[in-house]
């Protein structure tokens, strides 16, 4: 147990450091990659649970997708930071307000089991020794044989708005000139050339 | 005293020593996979190659090696400092992180952790980040349009490689990358009723799969011919166009350990891994570890001839190939491969 607690402390440590960067830094692309790095560390924390499945998934959806994205949108966008941070003071108290509900929520959950026991059980209850199950398995029955039509209908839900995106951004400009692989394979010399024969002095 | 040393001391000597020795070999081997790189290409072209150093040039990357260390590393006035040096540590930190659960024998391999192939998906999804920081740090056009180019071109791959994965794993049943290999002692080959030869491992059965995945695995190296975000035609370098003396070579490192992770992953994945290719005496006393290098040098090869002999793909028909044509054509294969499966009983 002994290099597991020390690596807890140093994914923890690190996490909640660069948790407080990624709001203290000045340029939005070292906030983004100070992001990355708390999902890096989750993930290592993840590992430390016992939860391989999920920390890998964190890495491969979060950092290796959406973080990409956000970093994309974060490095194209030209954002004047002077600008950004005049309504701080205007917007103050909001944030102040979504701070305390966060926390109260918090406070809920770690406090919950010292307020009814009985949270307590459950808590430990269904999980089986890690020896004998993996959690990849275990995720697996959940998701695909214990709650498969839920599954299918959030994948459907997804799927619509997916389209619905597309259907809304996509527009079909006339005036490019798109490559049409197959009308270009299709090509024969009778169609696209003609021989012609011409005669001196004349010209066609 | 003692149980502090068993418990603490003790274990972090051990994977440290695994981890160096591993590294070492690593950087050893990729030093020549370079000069292979080089020579191959060489060869192809009706050239020698580097043939100065060391006979036959053998010791070429290491006189390169030297000259990186001994330049001086410029870094532009306009970019971020910090993120400038970062993204080549990144990348290489990256790259070699993988090589922790890649079994190079049987019981060869530092982690051996249940969710491997997992592992290996996600580190080289963040490989991207090597890139795209690189790119974004260097504050310059030519950078920033390469970083750009190579994130997407890496996300895109990455789905087919992801499905290739997947239906490997269908006809394997765990994630941990020595069952894998071990799955392939038999196959198709001991299902005709034949011994167990290289007919029995993965490439045979999942053909279509395994050149999708040699092709992803190019395009998501950056390898030619998807090598567009450092085209020197269209972006002088790409993104590492700023990049000079160490720094470089960590990126060239990082890239050239990512192309050996692939490699090797397809050697575990479709070519068997450590399993001789015949079931012979004198073939089964060959070492393990010698038939994983002969084979991660195969795929290498067939790297370097794809560098030599195929030009470069324009970016729109790099995306369409990757969207539009191994994206359905993965998840087809997914989908019949599952039902082949389910129905034949094989799944087990």
């Amino acid at each position: 147990m002994g290099l597991q607690a020390i690596f807890f402390y140093i994914f923890a440590f690190v996490a909640v450091a660069s948790a407080f960067m990624v709001i203290f830094a000045k340029n939005p692309v070292h906030s983004v990659l100070f992001l990355i790095l708390v999902f890096v560390n989750a993930a290592g924390l993840f590992l430390l649970t016992g939860a391989e499945f999920l920390a890998m998934i964190l890495l491969v959806v979060y950092i290796g997708a959406v973080a990409v994205l956000f970093l994309f949108v974060v490095m194209m966008l030209d954002v004047d930071f002077a600008e950004l941070r005049s309504g701080v003071a205007k917007y103050t108290p909001l944030s102040v307000l979504i701070g305390l509900i966060v926390a109260a929520e918090l406070i809920v959950v770690i406090g919950g089991s010292t307020l009814s026991p009985s949270i307590k059980q459950t808590v430990t209850m269904p999980i089986p020794d890690v020896t004998k199950r993996s959690n990849t398995a275990a995720l697996g029955d959940v998701l695909y044989t214990h709650y498969v039509f839920f599954f299918q209908l959030s994948g459907m839900i997804l799927l619509v708005a997916m389209i619905g995106a597309i259907v809304l951004t996509l527009r079909h400009r006339q005036n490019i000139k798109r490559q049409d692989i197959a009308k270009q394979v299709a090509r024969d010399p009778k169609t696209a050339i003609e021989v012609v024969k011409v005669k001196t002095g004349q010209g066609l | 005293m003692d149980s502090f040393f068993s418990t603490y001391v003790w274990p972090a000597i051990i994977m440290v020593a695994e981890s160096l020795l591993l590294l070492v070999c690593l950087l050893v081997f990729i030093a020549f996979i370079l000069l292979a790189d080089r020579k191959v290409w060489a060869n192809v072209q009706l050239r020698r190659g580097p043939n100065v150093v060391g006979p036959f040039g053998l010791f070429q990357s290491f006189a390169d090696l030297l000259k990186f260390v001994f330049k001086e590393p410029i870094i532009p006035a306009g970019a971020d400092k910090t993120v400038f040096l970062l993204a080549p540590l990144v990348s290489v930190t990256l790259a070699l992180a993988t090589w922790a659960v890649i079994p190079l024998a049987d019981g060869w391999v530092v982690a051996n952790i249940n969710v491997g192939i997992l592992y290996v998906f996600a580190i080289s999804s963040l490989e991207v980040y090597g890139v795209i920081m690189a790119g974004w740090a260097s504050n310059s056009k030519y950078p920033f349009l390469g970083a750009l180019r190579s994130a997407a071109q890496m996300v895109s791959y990455e789905v087919s490689i992801g499905f290739v994965m997947v239906t490997v794993l269908l006809c394997v049943g765990s994630l941990n990358l020595t069952d894998i290999v071990n799955s392939q002692k038999t196959g198709l080959g001991t299902m005709l009723g034949l011994p167990n030869t290289f007919l029995d491992w993965h490439w045979l059965s999942l053909f279509p799969m395994f050149v999708i995945f040699f092709i992803s695995g190019l395009a998501e190296t950056n390898r030619p011919p998807f090598d567009l975000p450092e085209a020197e035609s269209e972006l002088v370098a790409g993104y590492m166009v700023e990049y000079s003396s160490a720094p470089y070579m960590m990126m060239m490192l990082s890239e050239y350990a990512a192309i050996m992770l692939v490699c090797s992953l397809m050697t575990i994945l479709f070519l068997g891994g450590w399993l001789p290719p015949f079931d012979f005496w004198l073939i089964n006393w060959v070492p393990g570890i010698i038939w994983f290098l002969i084979k991660i040098s195969f795929c290498f090869f067939l790297f370097a001839m794809t560098k030599a002999i195929v030009p470069r793909y324009r970016y729109d028909q790099l995306m369409r190939l990757g969207w539009k044509v191994f994206l359905p054509l993965s998840l087809v294969m997914l989908i019949v491969v599952a039902f082949i499966l389910k129905l034949t009983g094989w799944a087990g």
